[in-house]
């Protein structure tokens, strides 16, 4: 379980802006979307988890260990993974290096064509490219979406899965999350905009302007969502 | 073969071999011939006038390989060696080289080595060179090989270079001439550290119509070392040429990249595109996200780009 306890993040740059404010939060649930408008502070919000930027002040907690002040890779090595909204790319590394890396240990071709074959990707189509600029923004999301597969962790974080990839590419990309809930052990955070993925969320969380707006299932929030309530928040759009 | 332990612990490094190769060879160690073998279809002779070896392959040689390595494991050991390659027409052949220096004492080991080669019509080369230094000594380990290549019609040559260890200076000449519907690719991967420096210089003229260049130089510069990078591309007829450098630089490291092209005709099609940078941190951050630490991280990032 991770939990959140009153995390800020503010910057300095432009005289000063508070990005989140006083975000507490239990991740309790096993498939929860964090929805909410641009620019709202979800995406710091999900780095912040991962390390990725340390909080101005506040604390995470992962299974009741203290995590705020650890690094990235203690993180990750403590069962944190993060599927990032832009992949990146590599000039050399092949996916069967990356999804090996993921796995943290060395998988033979048909071990990692198993990840592959779960996200919808050809395997023997992929296996030996290199993750470069010669993949599309979909089949990057894919890979990106294969590692997070391959390690297995108790905490997997993806920013925004739909973003950069065309319609059917998400189509399949639904597929895929459909799937993962049915079958992942742990606890999955989404960051979407998506009513079909916000569809199969056990718990919604609406953030804006670096607020918790609401908190609850599909159930509840769902119709605010839909109805555009000002309520929630004044721009948000799925 | 007749070689002490370091030299044979070089020829792992260079040539990946254990043993004596299959087909053709000839081991240079410290200067001295170490070991030959031609076959019927490719001769080795030692020249008359100075230092090196023909190689004469016969037209309609398929599927072969000679093995032309030097190792060089005493101190101050200072050579030029010209190394010529006559390979015939319709033929399909790997070329081996390579330079290993083991360097334990205080003075200058060096191996200049002029390659030319002569790609008859139609033939087809593969050419493999890999350069590695090393020691515990002051001595520095330099190595300034040019290679010359003249490819003859519908003639094909595949340079391989590597150079990723040991070597305190380098000077890289590379000048090609490629007539009719020839073709010429060249991979180059260099890491320098320390106070190391590199030069490499390509100089290649598309004489023939129909005739294409991709000269493609990836290197890594860490510590304090220093590479510079030229090229130049003359398309003097109806062709293609590409050159590409791309270069990551770490630590206190400095990388010149200085390409050129030159279209003398108005259906020379040519490009040229050079890349300078410091490992993306997004790259490391998210091999982080995967558990390995920066360290780890920025191994097999540069492991990958150099791979």
């Amino acid at each position: 379980m991770l939990e959140l306890k009153n995390v800020c993040y503010s910057v300095e740059d432009d005289g000063g802006k508070d990005i989140l404010k006083n975000v507490s939060l239990k991740i309790e649930d096993r498939f929860v979307v964090i929805t909410g408008p641009n620019g709202g502070g979800k995406s710091t919000l999900a780095k912040i988890i991962a390390g990725i930027i340390k909080p101005t002040s506040g604390q995470i907690l992962l299974d009741g260990v203290d995590i705020t002040n650890m690094s990235i890779t203690e993180r990750a090595n403590l069962g944190v993974s993060f599927a990032f909204q832009q992949p990146v790319r590599f000039k050399g590394i092949t996916v069967h290096d990356l999804i090996s890396l993921a796995a943290g240990k060395k998988l033979t071709i048909s071990q990692a064509c198993e990840y592959l074959s779960e996200v919808g990707l050809c395997a023997r189509d992929y296996i030996n490219r290199e993750v470069n600029g010669s993949l599309s923004g979909g089949e990057l999301k894919r890979i990106e979406i294969a590692m997070i597969l391959a390690r297995g962790t108790k905490l997997s974080i993806f920013d925004e899965p739909e973003a950069g990839i065309d319609l059917w590419s998400f189509n399949s990309l639904i597929k895929v999350f459909e799937n993962m809930h049915r079958t992942i052990k742990g606890n999955i955070l989404i960051i979407s905009h998506q009513e079909r993925i916000l569809n199969f969320a056990d718990k919604i969380v609406v953030i804006a302007d670096g607020e918790i707006r609401k908190i609850g299932n599909k159930d509840e929030i769902m119709p605010e969502i839909l109805s555009g309530s000002k309520q929630i928040c004044e721009q948000i759009k799925v | 073969m007749d070689l002490d332990i370091l030299q044979k612990d070089l020829l792992v490094q260079i040539a990946d071999l254990h043993d004596v190769p299959v087909g053709a060879y000839n081991i240079r160690a410290n200067g001295m011939a170490a070991g030959r073998q031609s076959t019927e279809n490719v001769e080795i002779i030692s020249k008359l006038d100075k230092p090196g070896i023909d190689i004469i392959i016969k037209a309609d040689t398929k599927n072969e390989t000679v093995h032309i390595p030097v190792v060089i494991s005493a101190t101050g050991h200072a050579e030029i060696v010209y190394n010529d390659f006559f390979i015939g027409e319709n033929s399909d052949v790997t070329i081996v080289a390579g330079c290993g220096i083991h360097n334990c004492g205080d003075q200058e080991s060096k191996h200049d080595g002029i390659h030319t080669f002569h790609v008859g019509k139609n033939s087809k080369v593969k050419y493999v060179e890999k350069h590695y230094g090393e020691g515990d000594g002051n001595g520095k380990n330099v190595m300034n090989p040019t290679t010359i290549v003249n490819i003859a019609e519908n003639g094909y040559l595949e340079m391989d270079t590597v150079q990723i260890k040991g070597i305190d200076s380098t000077n890289r000449v590379t000048k090609a001439k490629l007539e009719k519907g020839a073709t010429l690719v060249v991979t180059e991967k260099i890491m320098t550290h320390g106070n190391q420096s590199a030069t490499t210089d390509f100089d290649v003229a598309l004489d023939g119509e129909g005739s294409s260049a991709h000269v493609v130089s990836r290197s890594v510069a860490k510590d304090s070392s220093k590479q510079l990078f030229l090229s130049n591309i003359n398309g003097n007829n109806e062709c293609s040429g590409h050159t590409e450098c791309d270069a990551i630089v770490m630590d206190n490291a400095n990388v010149s990249a200085i390409p050129k092209i030159m279209a003398n005709h108005p259906d020379a099609s040519l490009i040229h595109e050079a890349a300078i940078g410091k490992i993306a941190g997004e790259q490391l951050i998210k091999l982080m996200t995967l558990g390995l630490t920066e360290k780890e991280a920025e191994e097999q990032i540069i492991n990958g780009f150099l791979k």
